[in-house]
């Protein structure tokens, strides 16, 4: 591995792990969504700096080509992650949609009253000599 | 027969400002007594105000959330203004208002009532694939209500006091959950459920397709619907929500 591919891949894991702090810190992110961010970002850049790790890891359970390992764990992340967002999303769904219900159920309520409370207010008014 | 006073047309519509006012008039002439809600299911044409000069009370959704969405607030509409049954018919006129009484009576000692389109009223008909699906569902949902079914994507039906209070928080939005998942819901939770049968009118505009591949996707989504209802896990009715006979 040359210096170059060694810089880079350490400047990766650390552009992802600064991206993933700022948003964090400007409050764009919340925690549990940048969780499984920041456990790539160190990953990334454990391997980055040691690429040795990788090598053992992939001994370890059995994978001839380390980078394949690399991949494997990739793709793992962003499926977990998305299937996250999935779920976040039917629940962010069926809150609108409790809320649409809702706003309807109020429009149609506050109608109601301003009838009763304008026919009442005419009656007054036409009443009073 | 149930009082009309009690009972509650909930009209999902969905731009039918064409259809809407008639439907509505026609409903409070043949009914007379009964109170109609109109759930405007984010139109962008007049139908909110043409349900309005018809004399119907009308919830207006900010934007559309589909029959089985539209359905869920009207029955929540019905459980917060006290109605004991709850009636959805077609905006579009394809459910003859004759045949609300039928349903409503068919609540007395039922939770769920259908009206179902091949149970011997009127000429509707579907052929081929659709067909074939429908029979399907209807065997399926049937067994698992313990009674039999012809016709469970109808979407001309009834909910009494328990039903009302299983849908206003749970009745399905997703497609073809408003019909089939609701039953199965209903039933799994210990609803009574039963069809009478109604005649159809030809739809006042639009045709249904019949095309092949679309009767499949229609079999094909209404099977995972099926399996998803069965899987998940049943609601409990709770004693204190029975309204007292």
């Amino acid at each position: 591995m040359s210096v170059t591919s060694y810089v880079f891949g350490i400047v990766s894991a650390g552009l992802v792990l600064a991206i993933v702090a700022d948003l964090l810190r400007r409050r764009r992110v919340r925690e549990r969504h940048a969780l499984w961010w920041l456990v790539a970002g160190v990953l990334a850049l454990l391997v980055a700096v040691f690429p040795g790790v990788l090598q053992a890891v992939a001994d370890l359970v059995g994978i001839d080509v380390p980078t394949n390992l690399t991949f494997f764990v990739s793709i793992a992340v962003l499926f977990l992650v998305s299937v996250q967002h999935s779920a976040e999303l039917t629940v962010l769904e069926d809150k609108t949609r409790t809320l649409a219900e809702h706003s309807a159920l109020q429009d149609e309520r506050i109608e109601r009253l301003e009838q009763v409370a304008g026919s009442a207010g005419r009656a007054r008014r036409d009443g009073a000599p | 027969m149930v009082d009309l006073g009690q009972a509650l047309i909930v009209m999902p519509a969905y731009n039918e400002e064409v259809a809407v006012g008639d439907v509505v008039r026609e409903v409070l002439r043949k009914l007379p007594g009964v109170s109609v809600l109109v759930v405007n299911d984010g139109s962008r044409d007049a139908t909110a105000a043409v349900a309005r000069r018809a004399g119907a009370r009308v919830l207006d959704l900010p934007f559309n959330l589909g029959v089985g969405g539209a359905m869920r607030a009207g029955f929540k509409y019905a459980r917060a203004e006290g109605f004991s049954y709850v009636v959805q018919v077609d905006s579009d006129g394809q459910h003859d208002p004759d045949g609300v009484p039928a349903v409503l009576s068919a609540l007395e000692d039922h939770d769920v009532s259908i009206g179902a389109r091949f149970a011997g009223q009127g000429e509707y008909e579907a052929r081929g694939p659709r067909r074939w699906a429908m029979v399907v569902l209807a065997t399926v949902v049937g067994r698992i209500a313990r009674t039999r079914l012809t016709d469970t994507t109808s979407g001309f039906r009834g909910a009494g006091p328990r039903a009302i209070a299983i849908f206003a928080d749970h009745y399905p939005a997703e497609y073809l959950g408003d019909t089939v998942e609701s039953l199965v819901l209903a039933a799994r939770a210990g609803c009574r459920i039963t069809q009478v049968p109604v005649a159809m009118r030809p739809r006042a505009g639009g045709t249904p397709s019949h095309a092949p591949v679309k009767a499949a996707v229609y079999l094909g989504r209404a099977c995972l619907a099926l399996v998803i209802a069965l899987w998940r896990p049943p609601l409990v009715l709770r004693t204190e929500e029975q309204v007292p006979a």
